[in-house]
């Protein structure tokens, strides 16, 4: 036995010796007693399991499971070879190509799960452009998806507005809150900033649950309308019908809209001058400021920006619940938002839909471990962390800063 | 002739701590002057007081005539006076091209912009090189470059450089005083150039101020400074 390999024996027994002494308060102590069984059944299995990856990695490392490894790592470079030689345009097509043909093929549930992550990939488009280029931390995001919920909520219970018209309302709305909001807040810088916004966050959900007359308080708004649309109808010759989409399906179609807009205008913006001022920004805002760029109006325009998309899914999700309530727009969601952008990769937009993946569909895959599904999903995002740290699929554009690479 | 830039009585510092203490200076068109002094004397102090970074507790700020106090300093680039700030700055992560264009930023001529583009790879030639690379990934003497050429960008009537030789070999410095001479005579930029190297600051310069804490101690031409036996033995090391 190596040195190396003892080591890694010894971490193994402190790590299960740990995990016990977590596990057995958690499970053990009980309104009958305390019980041991329980506790020690689950974690021999675990036990069992982490010495078989040990003893895995172990062999892996003596060279012992090269006649597995080698083909592999060679059929990965192949498989790398290829998809280089494919164009961007080709996988875009794949991708969307399987995404149109998505609900036809799947049943409620899959498409409830898949309609909730789009939600979230506007979301996190949206609060990337503030965080991924601008640099600025928002702890209070949620608050615009909020605004655009609420605007599209009213505006339909009270005026019987349509959808699309409600649509381009409710990003102006959330914009101007973006204003609203970030005029005094972004005169501060990093922590700070990340503790105001937070601030602000709450007072918005705050104010939703509280002014009874406009919002109806905690109790929510019901009988929002689903989008409609104008459909030519052949029953009695040729007319046009108006007909809402309710639908699963048609729901699917329109957030799928949203998304696919929501990424060509981020995409857009990327790679613009603005988007050029913003990185700046976020290197060394001083600098940015001496060179003649005007960084409180770029900043309140990230802002503003970011608050758009998040208006935009605010009002889809109205629509689609048909009900709001204050609940939807915790300090939790911000959070939720925030590591799908930085769990995927900061500033790269197919990371952003990854992380928005793996955030909202792993805790429906790991459904079945019940009780213990948050436990194995904060494992994952631990060890998602140590192993790709800059995200699932990290902006090429972000490099290391020169200071960082030691 | 009206001096271009003029620091009237100037004092300024952070917070309750005073840094600058009645400081006047004058830099007349298309001349080099200098002002040198040991660390913590307050020249980056004096720069950024200048760019309205650090706010004048007293005393006028005159440029082109037009007194500047309390102008927002992204405003300044525009109007013909840019810093180069001290330790460089320049954004790392973007590419060199990028940090070049940046100092264009406010600018809407597209086309005198690339041309702006072209002299400033004239003048470093290894910028055009390195146009796709990130910043970050300079050496130091490159970077040095990059933050002038950024900063040439704007077309500064005045160019306000802090320490262009910190943290540079002997031989690079060289170099870069060079271009500094070369920048000064053919595109006419005035330039306020802050050093301790005085001994390489003094050469290239038409005048001169010292500073020792807080206060501008002699202003003279540099022929004078170079032959003051105070000056020989404070700064020249002799
Ligand atoms: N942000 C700040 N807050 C408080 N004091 C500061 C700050 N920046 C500089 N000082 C103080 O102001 C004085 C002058 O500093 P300044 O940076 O202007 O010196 P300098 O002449 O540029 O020196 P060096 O040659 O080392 O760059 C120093 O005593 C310094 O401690
Ligand atoms: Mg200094």
């Amino acid at each position: 036995m190596t040195r190396g390999s003892s080591k890694a024996w010894i971490a193994l027994g402190v790590g299960l010796v740990w995990f016990y002494l977590i596990l057995w308060p958690l499970m053990g102590i009980t309104p009958e007693g305390l019980q041991f069984i329980p506790s020690l059944v689950v974690w021999l299995k675990v036990a069992a399991a982490a010495f078989v990856l040990v003893s895995l990695n172990q062999l892996r490392t003596a060279g012992a499971l090269a006649f597995i490894g080698k083909p592999t790592t060679a059929a990965w470079t192949e498989i790398r070879k290829i998809y280089k030689k494919v164009p961007v345009r080709v996988w875009i097509s794949v991708v969307f190509f399987l995404a149109l043909v998505f609900p036809l093929t799947t049943g409620r549930y899959e498409k409830d799960v898949v309609i909730n992550v789009m939600i979230y990939v506007c979301l996190g488009l949206g609060l990337n452009i503030v965080i991924g280029l601008a640099g600025l931390l928002d702890l209070g995001y949620i608050a615009f998806y909020g605004v655009g919920a609420y605007t599209y909520a009213l505006l339909s219970v009270h005026f019987q507005l349509s959808f699309w018209l409600c649509l381009p309302v409710a990003a102006v709305f959330a914009a101007v809150s973006g204003c609203i909001i970030g005029y005094p807040t972004l005169r501060m810088r990093g922590d700070y900033l990340a503790i105001v916004t937070l601030g602000f966050g709450e007072i918005v959900r705050l104010i939703l649950n509280n002014w009874m007359s406009l919002t109806n308080g905690p109790n929510g708004i019901l009988g929002i309308q689903p989008p409609g649309l104008y459909w030519p109808g052949f029953s009695s010759g040729l007319t046009l019908e108006y007909i809402w989409l309710k639908k699963l399906n048609y729901l699917y179609y329109v957030i799928l809209a949203l998304v696919v807009f929501t990424i060509i205008a981020v995409h857009r913006l990327n790679y613009s001058r603005i988007g050029r001022a913003w990185e700046a920004i976020r290197e060394d805002e001083t600098a940015a400021e001496l060179m003649g760029v005007n960084t409180f109006t770029l900043k309140l325009l990230a802002y503003a920006m970011g608050a758009v998309f998040g208006g935009l899914a605010g009002a889809f999700f109205a629509a689609r619940m048909r009900f709001v309530s204050p609940e939807s727009f915790t300090f939790l969601e911000s959070a939720m938002v925030l590591s799908m952008v930085i769990l995927g990769g900061m500033g790269s937009i197919p990371g952003v839909i990854l992380g928005a993946l793996a955030l909202i569909a792993l805790p429906e895959a790991f459904r079945g471990f019940e009780l213990y599904r948050m436990l194995a999903f904060g494992g994952a995002m631990v060890l998602m962390m140590i192993f790709r740290p800059s995200g699932f699929w990290p902006a090429k554009r972000m490099g290391q800063r020169s200071e960082e690479r030691g | 002739m009206e001096p271009v830039l003029e620091l009237k009585n100037v004092s300024a510092g952070y917070g309750r701590i005073q840094v600058l203490r009645d400081i006047s200076l004058k830099a007349f068109p298309g001349e080099i002057v200098c002002m040198i002094g040991a660390n913590g004397a307050g020249k980056s102090t004096t720069l950024m007081t200048i760019c309205n970074v650090v706010t004048a507790a007293r005393g006028d700020i005159l440029y082109r005539g037009n007194r500047i106090n309390g102008i927002k300093f992204s405003k300044l680039p525009p109007m013909g006076l840019c810093q180069v700030p001290e330790g460089r700055r320049i954004f790392p992560r973007l590419t060199v091209q990028e940090n070049l264009e940046l100092g264009a930023f406010f600018r809407k001529d597209s086309t005198r912009i690339q041309e702006d583009l072209d002299m400033v790879f004239d003048f470093f030639p290894i910028l055009r090189e390195r146009a796709n690379q990130k910043g970050g990934t300079l050496s130091g003497g490159e970077q040095q470059m990059l933050a002038i050429g950024r900063a040439l960008m704007s077309r500064p009537r005045v160019l306000l450089l802090d320490e262009p030789s910190l943290g540079l070999a002997p031989l690079l410095v060289g170099q870069i005083f060079n271009k500094i001479t070369e920048i000064n005579r053919q595109e006419g930029t005035t330039i306020l150039l802050v050093e301790q190297n005085a001994n390489v600051a003094l050469k290239v310069s038409r005048r001169g101020y010292v500073l020792e804490t807080g206060t501008v101690v002699m202003e003279d031409d540099v022929k004078n400074l170079l032959q003051n036996p105070d000056i020989r033995k404070a700064y020249l090391g002799e």
